[in-house]
C-alpha cells in the first residue's frame, strides 16, 4: 500500500525523520519497499491570478496574459485553452525550477516577452493532464509557494503488507503502528454524523448471511459542477489514485484514510429495495468499467427489484453508477466476511482495493465512521442533503467481541524471555487490547479483549507474537539450540545418491538441472508407453506434462549446447520422475509413481580435444563402462544383466535393458535415429537412465582371503559365428571349472584370417587354487575342458 | 722396464681422461689385462730375489686393488653422464596441456544445498525428501492455509485436478515427519518446489528450497535466532555478518520473521544486488504454528518447534554472483564449466 508520510503525520507525528519512521515501520513488520519523493524540484513556482488577456497579435494560437502574484504584475505568453481571467494558475516566475529539471527564463514568443510561465499539472509534477494550465480554488491566496502550499516536502511510503495485517490498509491502521511503536496516541480527524435533512431513504434487506451489516444514506441534491479540492487530489495521488470526480474521490479518500470500502450509487438510478444474496445460475451483470461478465455461481451480489447492481465488495455495476448526471447518491457502507468474498474476484479475473481490503478483512465496527466520513467530506464538497441512515444487521454473522487468554508463563516457553506483569500490561494497553489480570500461584493469566480492527489475532501465540514485535525481535535474546546428541542412522540412499554425482563429475560429466515438466510430443516420443501425468493450468504447452523420465530434458539441454558450437557433451541429472501406476483409476496420490532416477547422455568425442591424434568417437560400451563403474557402487555388479532392449526412442541393435536379478532397473544406449533427427541433433547420441530405489543404499563388502600361491594365467582365442554374445560363451566357461578365478576378454576381431561372418573372441583365463600350487596338468584339463564345451555348445573352434 | 711409480702414474691419467665406457674398459685392459702392464709386472716377480718377492708382490696388489676401484669410480661417474646426456636429449615441452577425460561439476545449487546440508548434518539434522506432487492438505491444509486464505495466492500453484498439485514449498515433508515421527524432531528438507510464474531473471516456475524444522520440549524463539545467526555467518563465511530478523507472516510459523543479512556484496553500503537498501532478505522463519503441531498429532502444550526456509538458488545467485536465475535451467555447458 502507498501513503503519503505526512497523511500519515497528521494523525500521529512521532519526532523522527522519514528514514527512521522507515525503518520503524519495517522492523514492526510492515516492510517498506520503497520511498519516493512527492515531486521533484519545485521552486519559484507561486499561486497568481489572471487579471486580464489580450491575443497575441502574430499567433492565433497565443494569448498574452497579464497575471498577478500580488507583489507584482507579469506578462506571460500562453497557448491553453483555459486560460480565462479570473482563475487561479501556477506561475512559473523567471528562474523557477520544474520537476522536469526545466528552468524558467525570460523568453520572446513571437515578438512578444514572456516573463515566466504557466504550467499545465503534467510540468508541475502532480498528474499527466496536459491539456491546458492548472486551475486551482480561487480561495488560495496568490503569491504564495506551490511546494510550501501542496506540501510537496513529502514521501510516498509503499509498504508490503502480509496478509494477515488488512488492518493496516489504511492511513489509520498506518497510524495506529506507528503510534503503538512509539508509544504515542493518534489524533483522530473530528467528525460526527449528521441528523436526517430529508426524508429519502433506501430501503435493504439482507438475504445472505455473508454481509452481516449493511448501512447507507443517501446525500440528495448535489452540484456535479463541484470539484474535488486540490488537498484531496495531492492526497489520493500520493497513494497511488487518480481523481475522477467528487463522488468517486470522496469514497477513495475514506477508504484510504479509515480502510473501509464504500460505494456510491445514483440514487435515481436504483430500482425499488435494495438486497444482498447470493447468485443463482446464469446472472449477469455491466460492471463500472464497461465489461459485461457472467457471475460465478455462489457469489455475493447487491441487486435491486431490476436485478444485480454490483459484485459485492468487488465491483459496481453500470446501471447504477454515478454519472455526470447525477443529482442525489446512495452511499453503501458495507462489512463482508472475508470467507464469503475471498478468491471471488480473482475467479471474475478482478482485483480492486475493495475487494483486496475485503477478503484480508476490515475492521467490523468502522462502517459507521466511514460512512459519516464520507457523508461530510462530499457534503463540504458538493453540497446537498442528508437522509436518514439506512442500517440492516444479521446479527447470526456478525464478528462478536471476543477475549484471548495469555498466559505469562507462555510468553517465555515461546519467545524465551521472561516479561513482566506490568510490562505485558503496558503493551496491551498501547495496542488497545483490554486486559483483564488474573493471578493465582499456579498460574498468571490475562484475559485480553481485542478490539474489533485486530481481526487476526484469535489465540493466545497471537499475543505472544504481539508482544515479541513491541520489543523488537532484535530485542529478543539468541543462544545456541541444544538437543540431544542423538546418532541417527542417515538415509543411506542420499550419500549413495551423492556419491554416484560425485563419479559421474570425475568421469567428465556435468550436472544439468531441467525443468520437471516438460512438452506433451517429446514425452511421447521417447516414453510412448509411459501413462503420463499432465497439469490442468501448465504455463505453456512446453512445460505441460510430468517427465516420466529425465531423458526429454536432457536431449533438450544437450540440442541447446550443440546449437552453441559444443559437440562434445556429457550431462547427468539426479531427480523425480513421474507416471499413473493404473492408468484405470482416477488420480490420486497413491495412484502415482513419484521415482528417483538418474539419467546420463552423451555425444561426441571420447576424450576432450588434445593435441594428441586420438580422436575416436564415443560408443556404446563408453556409456555401459560409466554405469558399470556407478554399479560398482551399489556394489549390485554381480546380479546385473543386461538384455537386448526393446525400447522404441533407442537404437534396436546398440541398446540394452538393465536387470538386477530379473528386475528391470533401467535403459542404456543410442537414441535412435528417427528421433534423434526428429529432436534436430546433429551428433549421435547415447543416453542412459535408472531407478535409484533398485540400487539400495550399497551393501557391506566382505572381503575374501587373498591366495599365497600363484596364479596361472592362459589365454585362448575362439573362432564363432558372429552372431553369438560374448555372455553366452562367458557363462559356458565359467561354469567348466572351478579353478577359474577370473575371465576378461582381452580381444574382439573380425576380418582378414576369419571367415566372412566368423568373428574372433580373445579369452584371457586366470587360474588359482587358494590352498596350493595347481599342476600344469589341472590347468591343461580346465583348458581342455572349456575348449571342448565351447565347440559342442557353440561350435566355436580354438585360433591356432 | 717401467716401474711401478711409472705405471701407476699414467693408469691414473688414463682412467681420468677415459669419457666413456669403451675407452675406460681399454684402460682396464692395458694395465689390468692379462696382458696389461701390470700383470706383466706381476709376472717379472720371479725374477726379484726371493726376500723383496713378497714385498714387492704386496705392493702391486695394493696397487692394483686401487686401479680397480679407480675404474669402478670412474665407470659410475661415465655412467651417470651417460644417463644424464639421454636424458637431456628427451626434454619435452612441460607447459603442453595434460591428456585425459574431462571433469565435470555439480550444479552450483547442488553445491549449494550440499553446503547447507552438511552445516546442518553435523549438527545433527537429518535430510529428509518427500514427493513434489502432493495433495492439498499436506501443501496447505496442515499448514495452516485453508482453502479461500489469502496467503494462497502467494503460492501461485500448479494443479493436476483439485486434490492434487505441484507442492509450492518444502514445508508439506515437515507435516509427513511430524505425523510419522514423535518428537524429537531435527530434520532439514532439500528439493524442488513449484509456482506459476513465467520465466525471467528474478522468477522461475521451478526452484529449490531447504526447510528446516526443530521440535523438542524446550525449543525457543531465541533458539531459533542463535540457530540462524550461526548458519548464515558460516554459510558467508563472515565472522561478523549483521543479520536482522523481521516480523512477517506465514500461516504455518508464529511469531514468523524474515531474515535479512547486511548486503554481501557492498558490506551494507548499498548497490545494485541489494536494491540500495543495504539488506538481502535470505530467509523465512518462525516458531511452529501450534496449529500446525495439532495437525500433525503433537501436543503443542507439551512441545514447541522452530522452523525455517530458504531458497538455496538465490543464496547460490549471491555466493557466485549470478545474475540470472534462467542460467540454471539452460544447463549451458559454458555456465556450468564455471562450477569445477
Amino acid at each position: 500500500m502507498k501513503f503519503s508520510e505526512r497523511w500519515v503525520r497528521e494523525w500521529v507525528n512521532p519526532r523522527n525523520d522519514t528514514e527512521s519512521l522507515v525503518n520503524q515501520l519495517t522492523m514492526a513488520g510492515l516492510e517498506v519497499d520503497s520511498v519516493q519523493s512527492v515531486s521533484g524540484k519545485l521552486e519559484n513556482v507561486v499561486f497568481a491570478e489572471i487579471i486580464s488577456i489580450d491575443s497575441h497579435p502574430n499567433a492565433e494560437n497565443l494569448k498574452i496574459c497579464l497575471v498577478s502574484t500580488g507583489s507584482e504584475e507579469l506578462q506571460i505568453v500562453c497557448g491553453a485553452p483555459n486560460a480565462v481571467p479570473g482563475i487561479r494558475v501556477a506561475l512559473a516566475c523567471i528562474g523557477a525550477v520544474l520537476p522536469s529539471g526545466e528552468k524558467i527564463k525570460e523568453t520572446t514568443l513571437r515578438g512578444t516577452k514572456s516573463f515566466g510561465m504557466l504550467c499545465s499539472e503534467r510540468e508541475l509534477g502532480l498528474s499527466e493532464d496536459h491539456s491546458g494550465i492548472a486551475e486551482f480554488s480561487i480561495d488560495i491566496p496568490v503569491g504564495v509557494s506551490i511546494y510550501e502550499y501542496l506540501n510537496l516536502n513529502d514521501f510516498i511510503i509503499d509498504v508490503d503488507l502480509t496478509p494477515n495485517r488488512g488492518d493496516c490498509l489504511s492511513i489509520l491502521g498506518i497510524a495506529r503502528e506507528v503510534g503503538f511503536i512509539n508509544g504515542i496516541d493518534i489524533k483522530r480527524p473530528d467528525f460526527s454524523s449528521f441528523k436526517a435533512e430529508v426524508d429519502d431513504e433506501q430501503k435493504v434487506e439482507l438475504v445472505c448471511r455473508d454481509c452481516p451489516k449493511y448501512i447507507g444514506q443517501v446525500l440528495k441534491g448535489i452540484d456535479r459542477n463541484a470539484s474535488t479540492p486540490i488537498w484531496m487530489k495531492e492526497k489520493l495521488r500520493r497513494a497511488g489514485m487518480r481523481s475522477v470526480d467528487p463522488v468517486v474521490d470522496v469514497t477513495n479518500y475514506v477508504m484510504l484514510e479509515l480502510g473501509q470500502p464504500l460505494h456510491a450509487y445514483d440514487f435515481d438510478k436504483l430500482k425499488g429495495k435494495i438486497s444482498v444474496r447470493k447468485s443463482t445460475e446464469l446472472e449477469k451483470i455491466r460492471l463500472l468499467d464497461g465489461n459485461e461478465i457472467a457471475i460465478e455461481q455462489g457469489s455475493v451480489l447487491i441487486t435491486d427489484e431490476a436485478g444485480p447492481i454490483g459484485l459485492a465488495g468487488i465491483m459496481g455495476g453500470q446501471r447504477t453508477s454515478v454519472s455526470a448526471s447525477t443529482k442525489s447518491v446512495f452511499l453503501e457502507s458495507a462489512f463482508f466476511l472475508p470467507i464469503s468474498l475471498s478468491g471471488k474476484a480473482r475467479a471474475h479475473g478482478l482485483s480492486t482495493d475493495a475487494s483486496h481490503r475485503f477478503e484480508r478483512g476490515v475492521d467490523w465496527e468502522g462502517q459507521e465512521l466511514a460512512l459519516a466520513r464520507a457523508i461530510q467530506l462530499l457534503q463540504e464538497i458538493a453540497g446537498g442533503e442528508v437522509g436518514p441512515v439506512t442500517k440492516e444487521l444479521n446479527k447470526e454473522s456478525l464478528p462478536k467481541a471476543r477475549t484471548v487468554k495469555l498466559r505469562q508463563a507462555q510468553i517465555e516457553r515461546v519467545l524465551g524471555i521472561s516479561v513482566e506483569k506490568s510490562k505485558v500490561e503496558t503493551i496491551f494497553s498501547r495496542l488497545g487490547f483490554v486486559a483483564k489480570f488474573q493471578g493465582s500461584r499456579s498460574e498468571k493469566l490475562w484475559e485480553a479483549l481485542i478490539p474489533s480492527h485486530r481481526f487476526d489475532i484469535n489465540l493466545e501465540i497471537d499475543l505472544i507474537e504481539e508482544i515479541g514485535r513491541s520489543f523488537g525481535y532484535d530485542q529478543l535474546p539468541s543462544r545456541t539450540l541444544s538437543a540431544n546428541l542423538e546418532i541417527s542412522p542417515s538415509s543411506g540412499n542420499h550419500s549413495l545418491q551423492k556419491k554416484i554425482a560425485g563419479h559421474l563429475v570425475s568421469r567428465g560429466y556435468n550436472e544439468a538441472i531441467t525443468y520437471s515438466f516438460i512438452d506433451a510430443q517429446t514425452s511421447k516420443l521417447l516414453n510412448p508407453e509411459a501413462n503420463i501425468i499432465d497439469l490442468a493450468n501448465p504455463l505453456s504447452s512446453e512445460m505441460s506434462t510430468m517427465r516420466a523420465s529425465i531423458w526429454p530434458g536432457l536431449l533438450k539441454a544437450v540440442s541447446y549446447n550443440l546449437n552453441r558450437q559444443r559437440d562434445r557433451i556429457r550431462l547427468f541429472e539426479i531427480g523425480l520422475c513421474f507416471s499413473i501406476k493404473n492408468n484405470g483409476e482416477s488420480l490420486s496420490l497413491q495412484n502415482i509413481k513419484q521415482e528417483k532416477k538418474i539419467a546420463f547422455v552423451a555425444t561426441g568425442q571420447k576424450n576432450p580435444e588434445n593435441w594428441t591424434s586420438e580422436s575416436d568417437e564415443i560408443d556404446f560400451y563408453d556409456l555401459k563402462g560409466d554405469l558399470e563403474s556407478i554399479l560398482l557402487f551399489a556394489h549390485v555388479d554381480r546380479r546385473i544383466r543386461f538384455v537386448r532392449s526393446s525400447s522404441s526412442a533407442l537404437h534396436p541393435g546398440q541398446s540394452a535393458d538393465i536387470l538386477i536379478g530379473e528386475k528391470k532397473c533401467g535403459t542404456l544406449g543410442r537414441l535412435k535415429a528417427r528421433i534423434q533427427k526428429e529432436l534436430g541433433l546433429r551428433e549421435k547420441v547415447f543416453l542412459c537412465e535408472i531407478d535409484l530405489s533398485c540400487l539400495g543404499s550399497g551393501r557391506v563388502v566382505q572381503s575374501k582371503m587373498l591366495s599365497k600361491f600363484p596364479e596361472i594365467r592362459r589365454d585362448l582365442s575362439f573362432i564363432v559365428d558372429e552372431k553369438i554374445e560374448v555372455s553366452e560363451i562367458t557363462s559356458i566357461v565359467k561354469r567348466c571349472s572351478a579353478l577359474l578365478k577370473d575371465l576378461i576378454i582381452f580381444d574382439v576381431y573380425q576380418g582378414e584370417g576369419i571367415d566372412l561372418n566368423r568373428k574372433s573372441i580373445g579369452l584371457g583365463l586366470t587360474f588359482q587354487e587358494a590352498s596350493r600350487t595347481l599342476t600344469d596338468v589341472e590347468v591343461d584339463t580346465a583348458v581342455f575342458n572349456i575348449v571342448d564345451n565351447l565347440r559342442t555348445k557353440l561350435g566355436a573352434e580354438l585360433r591356432e | 722396464m717401467a716401474t711401478l711409480e711409472n705405471i701407476l702414474g699414467r693408469a691414473k691419467k688414463d682412467i681420468i681422461s677415459a669419457n666413456d665406457l669403451t675407452s675406460l674398459d681399454l684402460t682396464r685392459i692395458k694395465y689390468l689385462g692379462k696382458k696389461g702392464e701390470l700383470s706383466a709386472l706381476l709376472k717379472e716377480l720371479g725374477k726379484l730375489p726371493p726376500e723383496e718377492r713378497p714385498s714387492q708382490g704386496a705392493l702391486i696388489n695394493e696397487q692394483k686393488k686401487e686401479l680397480v676401484e679407480l675404474l669402478e669410480v670412474r665407470k659410475l661417474e661415465i655412467r651417470a653422464r651417460v644417463e644424464e646426456d639421454k636424458e637431456k636429449s628427451e626434454f619435452i615441452d612441460i607447459t603442453l596441456p595434460g591428456i585425459g577425460p574431462s571433469t565435470g561439476a555439480l550444479h552450483p545449487i547442488t553445491q549449494v544445498l550440499n553446503r547447507i546440508e552438511n552445516f546442518f548434518s553435523a549438527v545433527g539434522f537429518s535430510v529428509v525428501e518427500g514427493p513434489e506432487i502432493e495433495d492439498d492438505y499436506h501443501n496447505f491444509e496442515a499448514l495452516n492455509i485453508p482453502k479461500h486464505h489469502p496467503a494462497r495466492a502467494m503460492h501461485d500453484t500448479f494443479y493436476f485436478n483439485k486434490e492434487l498439485l505441484l507442492r509450492t514449498h518444502t514445508s508439506p515433508v515437515q507435516v509427513r515427519v511430524m505425523e510419522e515421527q514423535k518428537p524429537p524432531i531435527k530434520i532439514i528438507c532439500p528439493g524442488r518446489v513449484y509456482r506459476v510464474d513465467q520465466p525471467d531473471p528474478s522468477h522461475l516456475p521451478m526452484f529449490h528450497q531447504v526447510e528446516g524444522l526443530v521440535v523438542d520440549t524446550n525449543v525457543t524463539f531465541a533458539d531459533l535466532k542463535g540457530m540462524i545467526i550461526q548458519f548464515l555467518r558460516a554459510f558467508f563465511e563472515k565472522e561478523g555478518l549483521e543479520i536482522r530478523f523481521r516480523p512477517s507472516y506465514f500461516p504455518f510459523t508464529e511469531p514468523s520473521a524474515e531474515v535479512d543479512v547486511s548486503c554481501v556484496n557492498c558490506d551494507g553500503k548499498g548497490c545494485r544486488v541489494c536494491s540500495h537498501t543495504g539488506w538481502l532478505e535470505v530467509m523465512g522463519s518462525g516458531m511452529v504454528h501450534p496449529r500446525v503441531l495439532e495437525y500433525a498429532g503433537i501436543n503443542s502444550e507439551e512441545y514447541t518447534g522452530l522452523a525455517f526456509g530458504m531458497g538455496p538458488d538465490r543464496l547460490a545467485m549471491l555466493r557466485y554472483s549470478i545474475s540470472d536465475l534462467r542460467y540454471y535451467l539452460d544447463n549451458d555447458l559454458r555456465f556450468l564449466d564455471q562450477f569445477r
